[in-house]
């Protein structure tokens, strides 16, 4: 029982010290964007992959999400009568929820593994402390422009995610299925407060974050050869997905 | 030139330095041997700071290289060039690119420049002009070395450490990477510390030896002297001799 | 990949993600950018769950936006409304708060009146009509006060 009671303990000790660990991480890898050499183009490389490549998936979650919305609204507000509060039913859910939510766990399944994968692979074969010997800090070189690529591109894709989603709702409800065209977007405009909009980038703003955090944090003490790199990559995914929801909540109850 | 004074790290409750005191000379080769896992790298990691001791102080030229922070540090840190086991090229960029990284990131020079003594290097190390624009997993393992050889001799240090530079590598390429390492010495002057354990090709290259053992150097000299050394550890190690006779 | 068109294809990215983010931001969000119009204050018995952002309509077009709610020292409702640049309403205007259908959002319904004198930037809207209140109406039904 006392063993219990001390292992779980000892569990809580190292998971606020890992907490704590990642957050020097972050504004270490934040400060590093104020001191130079400030390299623009890895900031761009990492754009280019964070960002443009994962904007074909963002396009096709997007429609699809806002598409079952569509459907699922439509026949649920049908038996109130009120086909034409679709719009604001479908706007509301992306703007909100889905649209930060679903982009964050896109990218971090698509880029957030990859990144711990590369990193991780640059950590066991000797490439970051390579960097360093050359008197380059690697994190500087490696995480900074990550980061700094996450917390811009995750904001803009769920953006983008947010008006494919609007533009599939409309397919299906207006095009489909007939609501009125005005309807559907004169109640989006009067149900969607610009405090919905904001709060919707601010939490993508976080969560973009989270992803790029996690995905370089668990890269950069990656351990023990190729299985570690594997074990990284798993627990990217699934720290992320945790936070991100976990981050959600909270980040609602306190806007809305 | 380097100063080790009882440097001292360990590990998990593993003492793997346990007061080491080493002077590598000015423009020697100094070589440190030791069985495999006796924590070669370790130390030379601790010599370029990559790692922090426990205790104990790594001198350059009176600056300790443990305690230094910020510009101090990137300043010692520019002295060095380390060659790791593995090569440690960057594998997201060409054999060219990975040599011309150190002049590209830390210096100004014009584009042509840079070119031209990136080729320069690559000739040095007997690189043909096919292979600049390959990626690091098309090479064998003997052209990785040669290719962060090149990269290492790029930034013109004083220092260079070559963690087991021929480990893995087939008779005919360790005399070359071995000849390669002489002949570089000889043109710029550096200062090397090899850690390796490839006897007896060590021999023909070492200006001194230095053996670790349990943490500790147990013998240093020139390699005749440690040839004669009568401490049976060494005598066992260098005419590897079957390992049971240990404890 | 050539850096040119890298640097392009990034561009055009950021540039499509400014770009929906500008629709959601000014389109449903309302961040007004050309012209606030102008505002004028009306003050209510009972606004009854009437929001910051509610529409202001004329004859069921939308001339503008509630911009803020304040309760008056004499505990009325204070509203703010936010008309849209070239709306006219003269002095004898009536505001009321009505509901779209039995359950849907309340809003603010202007008569425009027809006197001579226009209402000036922030001046006042003399005759309001609260919200009606379905839970009174229907308790007075049952009373049989009316």
């Amino acid at each position: 029982m006392i063993n219990l009671i001390r292992q779980l303990g000892r569990q809580t000790l190292s998971l606020v010290q890992e907490a704590g660990r990642m957050q020097l991480f972050l504004l270490e890898a934040l400060g590093l964007f104020f001191i130079p050499p400030y390299r623009p183009r890895s900031i761009i490389k990492q754009l280019q992959f964070i960002g443009v490549r994962s904007s074909s998936i963002i396009l096709l979650t997007g429609a699809f999400t806002g598409m079952v919305l569509g459907l699922q609204g439509f026949y649920t507000l049908r038996k109130y009568g009120s086909e034409g509060a679709l719009g604001s039913a479908v706007a509301l859910s992306l703007v909100r929820e889905l649209g930060p939510v679903l982009t964050a766990l896109m990218v971090s399944g698509r880029a957030g593994s990859a990144i711990t994968a590369e990193i991780g692979i640059m950590r066991i074969t000797e490439q970051l402390d390579a960097l360093d010997t050359m008197a380059i800090n690697p994190m500087q070189y490696v995480v900074m422009p990550k980061i700094i690529a996450g917390l811009l591109a995750v904001p803009l894709l769920t953006a983008i995610f947010n008006v494919i989603g609007i533009w599939g709702g409309y397919l299906v409800g207006v095009v489909l299925l007939g609501v009125s065209s005005g309807s559907y977007f004169s109640g989006m405009v009067q149900s969607v407060e610009s405090l919905d909009v904001n709060g919707g980038i601010v939490k993508s703003l976080v969560f973009g974050l989270t992803i790029m955090l996690v995905a370089c944090y668990k890269g950069y003490y990656t351990a023990r050869g190729a299985e570690g790199v594997s074990r990284a990559t798993t627990q990217t995914v699934v720290l992320s997905a945790v936070l991100v929801l976990g981050w959600d909540y909270i980040l609602t109850s306190f806007f809305m | 030139m380097i100063r080790i004074v009882d440097l001292s790290r360990t590990f998990n409750g593993h003492a793997v330095l346990d007061g080491i005191n080493l002077e590598i000379l000015q423009g020697e080769i100094t070589v440190i041997i030791g069985k495999s896992g006796v924590g070669k790298s370790v130390l030379l990691k601790h010599i370029i700071g990559l790692l922090k001791p426990d205790r104990g102080q790594v001198l350059i030229e009176g600056q300790d290289i443990t305690k230094a922070r910020g510009a101090d540090l990137k300043a010692l840190k520019q002295r060095f060039a380390y060659l790791f086991q593995n090569g440690a090229l960057f594998d997201s960029l060409t054999v060219f690119e990975n040599v011309a990284f150190p002049l590209r990131e830390k210096t100004k020079l014009p584009e042509a420049e840079i070119i031209s003594r990136t080729k320069e290097r690559l000739a040095q190390v007997a690189l043909s002009q096919e292979v600049e624009n390959k990626y690091p997993d098309e090479l064998s393992g003997g052209m990785k070395k040669r290719v962060a050889l090149a990269r290492a001799l790029i930034q013109e240090p004083e220092i260079i450490l070559f963690d087991e530079p021929v480990t893995g590598l087939d008779p005919p390429m360790t005399n070359t990477v071995f000849h390669l390492i002489t002949k570089t010495h000889q043109a710029s002057g550096y200062t090397a510390l090899i850690v390796s354990h490839d006897i007896p090709e060590i021999f023909g290259i070492a200006d001194h030896v230095a053996m670790l053992h349990k943490g500790r150097i147990i013998a240093y000299g020139s390699p005749d002297e440690i040839q004669r050394e009568t401490n049976p550890v060494v005598q066992h190690f260098i005419q590897g001799e079957p390992d049971f006779l240990e404890e | 990949m050539k850096k040119a068109s890298l640097e392009l294809i990034v561009g055009l990215f950021v540039l499509i993600g400014l770009v929906c983010l500008a629709y959601l931001a000014v389109h449903l969000g309302e961040w007004q950018l050309f012209g606030r119009g102008y505002q004028v204050k009306a003050e209510f018995d009972n606004i009854s769950g009437l929001k910051v952002g509610a529409p202001v309509e004329i004859a069921g077009v939308e001339v503008g936006r509630v911009e803020a709610i304040q309760v008056t020292e004499d505990n009325l409702a204070h509203l703010t409304l936010n008309l849209r640049k070239g709306v006219q309403v003269y002095e004898d205007a009536i505001a009321s708060i009505r509901t779209k259908g039995i359950i849907g959002d309340k809003f603010v319904k202007l008569m425009p009146g027809g006197s001579e004198r226009l209402i000036p930037p922030g001046g006042k809207i003399r005759d309001t009509e609260s919200a009606v209140e379905w839970e009174e109406l229907i308790s007075k039904f049952i009373h049989g006060k009316v």
